[in-house]
Formats: structure tokens, sequence, C-alpha cells
């Protein structure tokens, strides 16, 4: 089975609040003294992959990242991981494409790659986060998609369909699908990403990265490099909210959690 | 005339959530002059139904039984051939699972733009705003939807219910054509079926990593009940195992706004701030009293939950009116 995971690069989703500035012009956070990093989901996505891949003999899994010159420390960690190969795409043109350009980009890289069984995109980019690449995708490669998905194994059936487990508002469903499928893949306490080995960071530099450009994606035109024919950023703002949070008063535990209980009641009560 | 168009699932009914759809759509076809239409999925209880046609001008239903329980090859198709005979300036939806899945690829096949968990809608020279958080929370962010229909998930249940009309819609049936499905749900588990939904839940005791194991769940479940409220959890609790994923408040978790949220253990980064900072009264417990929760609380305790949490548990079970 093939598997390609798309990974996004993204501006630390950590960066304290204080630190997080705005830059007009642009629309876009400054880049300041963060890090870029790979998105959590599309690490959650990667795992869930690797895990895969480890149930399925013959398997392999290969990386896949539009973005500026940095994403490849994305691919590099993703090959560290243990991903068997990695491609990269160069991103030209605006910093924040949107999602139907991305989309039609990954899907001329995947189409490179042959016959895929199976797409892994994260359920949302912790940066933008619009969550709306991998259904554009599944589209834009004419797959079938199910979202949500924490879950992959063989289907019971034993005719090559995958079982896919899905978080929903209430709880889970269990799906069935033929390959090739395109999921997009949500966290659970099994797809927490792993740290790679000291050993597979060092063998990750002999694994191949094949690096395509635009032009040998055919895709290189004012509208993949404007990247804004689907929509486009119109305001960017920090919202302010002046909340004044008082400390619980009283001199021992005892009175503290006494004003606290005294505060919690007074808001249960009134609700009534 | 042209039309909003509201997608709802006729299982789901014409509940909190569709209400705030219906709020949404009246608003944005008052605005464009365009007329509310519902496409309605699947069967719908009559009650429903009904009550659907006091808020819009028409009703479009596909009450096929192979719609009653989605999935999304047929949901999908069926959106498609509903959506599209409407030329629909823009399609609204809920933000559900469903809809939120259904929405981009409903978009790429009516040759518009998508956007998901919008906070507002307004207009623009002719153009479609949506309004959402980005950066996890830290910012606010409004795109202009440059494809015609603007395809929009909205946080529905915070969008206001639309008002009756004072007529009633016509209901006209449609029958669609469904494909094969190539993905098929095959499973459905509720996890937390009893008790209030935890959107729509007056109290919200939550608990994160700094609980430091599933244990002390227990004592907060506790706590919850004496609270008459319903329990929830950071991303970091879940992803440790300790609760369910659908406890997750947040960015990614649920977006609730009940009248009191006690964070117990919780740091308070922006991605869970996002999913509970509309709360009318947020408290904290933790023992660090830098932690950005604080930034955000009407009133905290910085001290270790272990010491606070039985002896508040007493101390409201004599204060809260049971
Ligand atoms: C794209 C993206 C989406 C995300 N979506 C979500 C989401 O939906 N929901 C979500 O919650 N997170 C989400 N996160 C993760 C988020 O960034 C934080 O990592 C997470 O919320 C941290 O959870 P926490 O506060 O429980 O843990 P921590 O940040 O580790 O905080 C633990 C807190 O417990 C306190 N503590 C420790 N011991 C005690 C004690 N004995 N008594 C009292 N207090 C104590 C500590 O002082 C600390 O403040 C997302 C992240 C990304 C990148
Ligand atoms: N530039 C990109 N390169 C590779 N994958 C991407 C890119 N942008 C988005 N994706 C994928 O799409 C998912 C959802 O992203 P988004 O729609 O931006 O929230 C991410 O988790 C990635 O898996």
């Amino acid at each position: 089975m093939k598997i390609v995971v798309c990974l996004k690069q993204v501006l630390d989703p950590d960066l304290p609040a204080r630190d997080f500035k705005i830059d007009p012009a642009a629309k876009e956070a400054q880049r300041g003294n963060a890090n870029l990093v790979t998105n959590i989901f599309c690490e959650n996505a990667l795992e869930t992959a690797l895990q895969l891949r480890d149930k399925i003999p013959g398997t392999t899994v290969t990386a896949l990242c539009y973005g500026g010159s940095e994403a490849e420390d994305s691919l590099r960690k993703a090959l560290a991981m243990t991903a068997d190969g990695a491609i990269y795409v160069e991103r030209e043109g605006s910093s924040n494409p949107d999602p139907e350009t991305v989309a039609r980009v990954l899907a001329a890289a995947i189409r490179k790659e042959g016959e895929v069984d199976l797409v892994m995109v994260g359920r949302e980019s912790g940066d933008w986060g619009v969550g709306q690449t991998g259904g554009l995708l599944a589209e834009e490669l004419g797959l079938p998609a199910l979202g949500f998905v924490d879950t992959l194994d063989l289907a019971a059936t034993g005719d090559g369909g995958l079982r896919l487990r899905r978080q929903t508002d209430a709880g889970f469903e269990v799906a069935e699908a033929m390959t090739p499928v395109l999921v997009t893949i949500t966290n659970n306490e099994a797809n927490v990403p792993r740290i790679p080995k000291t050993r597979d960071v060092m063998m990750s530099y002999r694994k191949p990265l094949t690096k395509h450009s635009l032009a040998e994606l055919e895709l290189d035109s004012d509208e993949t490099r404007g990247a804004n024919g689907y929509y486009e950023v119109a305001e960017l703002f920090v919202p302010e909210k002046q909340v004044r949070c008082e400390m619980v008063a009283g001199d021992s535990l005892e009175e503290q959690v006494d004003d606290l209980a005294q505060r919690i009641a007074s808001v249960v009560n009134a609700i009534g | 005339m042209s039309a909003v168009v509201i997608c709802l699932f006729g299982a789901t009914g014409y509940g909190r959530s569709a209400q705030g759809v219906a709020g949404a759509g009246r608003a944005l076809a008052g605005e464009l002059g365009a007329e509310l239409r519902a496409v309605v999925l699947g069967p719908m209880e009559e009650g429903e139904l009904s009550a659907l046609s006091g808020v819009a001008d028409r009703i479009v239903h596909a009450d096929q039984a192979e719609l009653g329980d989605y999935q999304p090859d047929l949901a999908l198709a069926a959106a498609e051939q509903l959506c599209k005979v409407s030329e629909p300036t823009a399609v609204l939806l809920a933000n559900d699972v469903y809809s939120q899945e259904v929405t981009p690829r409903l978009a790429h096949r009516l040759g518009g733009s998508s956007m998901a968990d919008v906070t507002e809608i307004s207009t623009a020279d002719g153009m479609i705003r949506v309004q959402r958080t980005a950066y996890g929370g830290k910012a606010i962010s409004v795109y202009e939807l440059k494809k015609s229909p603007a395809v929009i998930s909205t946080r529905a249940r915070s969008m206001a219910p639309a008002e009756p009309t004072g007529r009633t819609a016509e209901v006209e049936k449609a029958s669609v054509e469904l494909p094969e499905p190539k993905v098929r749900i095959v499973e459905r588990t509720a996890e937390q079926s009893e008790g209030v939904k935890l959107e729509d839940a007056d109290v919200i005791v939550s608990g994160g990593r700094g609980l430091g194991g599933p244990e002390p769940f227990e004592d907060l479940r506790v706590l919850a009940e004496v609270m008459k409220g319903q329990q929830a959890a950071s991303r970091a609790a879940c992803d440790a195992g300790w609760v369910p994923p659908n406890w997750q408040v947040g960015q990614t978790g649920k977006k609730v706004a009940p009248e009191l949220y006690l964070a117990i253990a919780i740091s308070g980064a922006s991605q869970h701030l996002l999913g509970m900072g509309d709360s009318k009264v947020i408290a904290a417990i933790n023992t660090d009293a830098d932690a950005p929760i604080f930034k955000h609380c009407s009133f905290g305790i910085a001290e270790d939950f272990k010491k606070v949490v039985p002896l508040l548990t007493e101390k409201l079970r004599g204060l809260i009116q049971p």
C-alpha cells in the first residue's frame, strides 16, 4: 500500500499570546523569533500512517509539503520519524496560498507518484486553521473521503479495504472504504507523534527527498502564485478583551476556598 | 430572486444548531435581498419540519430513506443536486462533523468558495465576507470569499435563531439521484448519551494535564455533580487517554459558552480559550499564578487542585440549592 501524508509547516502555535504580533501590510502574523513547526494534525496523520505501515507489509509512507524553503526541515523531521520518502514542492508567490491552490498543487504532486492508495491530511492547520484543504484535495483527485478519522486498520472483510474509525460530535463512527481514499486525521491518545531517535535523525539525511518546482507540475501560472482566487484575507486583527481576574481572598486555604465556594455558588444558584 | 440556501440534515431536526443556521441565513438573505431556502437532506420529523417552514421562504426536502443515516457520498450528492437548482449566492451549514466535511467538497462541486467555523457573515461591494478566529484564537480574520456560491459552515449555536416569518413555507418534495457510496459508515456509537450536551450545559467543570492522570477526573465528576454541571477537558488530558476525545473543548474540540466554566489544572492556551472564551463566568484553579488562564478569569485561586477540590466540593454541598 502506498500512503502519502500531506504536511504543512506553520508558525509555532505555542507562541504565547503576549508575543503574538500582526504584520498589518502582509495581513499575517509576524514571524519574530518564533519557530516554524510541522502542523500538529499533520504529525498525528504521519504517526497514524507509520503505525499502519507497521501492520501492513509492503506499505510505504511518503511525506508531501508545499511550502517555503524552511519546509524542508519539516520533511526531514518526517523522514526522521521514519517516513520512507519525502516530496517538497517549492512554493512561489503568496506565503498564504488559498486552499484551492494548495489542493491543486498537492494533487499534481500526488498524481506524479502514480498509484496512491491512501492520502492523509490533517483536519486543520494550526495557523489559519481553515480546514478546507482535505476536502478540496479529495475533489481535485476525485477520491472518496472521510473526515476526523483517528484510527485506520485493514477491514475484517479481507478484501484489502480499510476500516476507519472517526470522531463525531457524540462519539465514534466506524466506516469501511475501498482504496484509494482520502482521510483527514484528528488527534487521539494513540497518534501522539513519536520523537525521532538520534539514529533515525542521522539516517534521514540518506533518505530520498524529491523536489518539484511549480513548472515541473505544470502549474507555474500567475494564478498559482497569486493564490487568492478562492478567498483573500481582508482583515486580520488581535481581539481586545479586558478581563480582570480577582484572586480569592483569605489568609488560609480554608478562607480562600470559602471565598471561591461563595462565588461559585452565587453563579450556580442564579441559573435557577 | 437570488437565494440563500441553508443546508440541514433531517435527522438532526430543527434544534438550536439548525435555528442558528437559519438565523444567519435570514440575516444574510435580508442584506442581499434574497430568498431563504432550506434544503433538507433525509427524513425529518413533522413537527420539526413545520417549525422550519415558519422561518424559511421555501423548503426543498429530499426525504428518501437512504438519506436518513448520514453517509458522506450520499449527503454530498444530494446537497449538490438540490443546491444547484437554486443557483444560490450562499449556502450555509452548521458546524457538526457532517456539515464540516461536506462544506469544502460541496463548494468545489458548485464552483464556489468555502470556509468553516464562521462567526459572522457580512457583505461588502456585493462580495461575501466571513469572520472567524485565526492563529489558534490569537487573532480574528475576515476573508472575502471570491467564488460564488459562498459555502459556509457556521458556528451555528452562537448565531441568533431566525424569527418566524408569520407565513408557512411550502415544502417541496424532491427526489435525488444517489451514487453507490464508496465510503460506508457501518457503526455509530454515542459516548455521552445521558445528560445535557456539553454545548448546552450551564455549568462546565473542565480538567487539564495538571491533574496528572485519570483518577482526579472522578473527584471532578463529584464536584460537577454538586455544581449541577457537565465535565470537559483540555486536549492534553484527552490526548493522554484520561477521558474520551469528545470531552475536548477548544479550537478543535467543542465550542462551549456556559454560565460558568471552571478550569482546573488547565494553563489556558489560546487554542483552549477559543472553545470556552465566550463563557459568562470563567474561574480557575491552578498552582501557577502566572498561568494565562488567569488573564481570562473572573476569579480564581492559585493553589493545588488536590487541596482545593475536596474542600470546595464539601462547601458547595451546603451552598448550592439542590
Ligand atoms: C492546531 C492546534 C489545535 C489545538 N486544539 C486544542 C483544543 O481544541 N483544545 C485544547 O485544550 N487544546 C488544544 N490545543 C493544545 C493547546 O495548545 C495546549 O497544548 C493544551 O490546551 C494544553 O492543555 P493543558 O492546559 O491541560 O496542559 P498544560 O498547558 O500543560 O497546563 C497544565 C496546567 O496545570 C497546572 N497544574 C499543574 N499541576 C497542578 C496542580 N496540582 N493543581 C493545579 N494546577 C496544576 C499547571 O500550572 C499548568 O498551568 C491545540 C493545539 C494546536 C496546535
Ligand atoms: N502547503 C501545504 N502542504 C502540504 N499539506 C498541506 C498544505 N496546506 C494544507 N495542507 C494539508 O491540509 C490540512 C488542512 O489544512 P488547512 O486546510 O490549511 O487547515 C493540513 O493539516 C495538511 O495536511
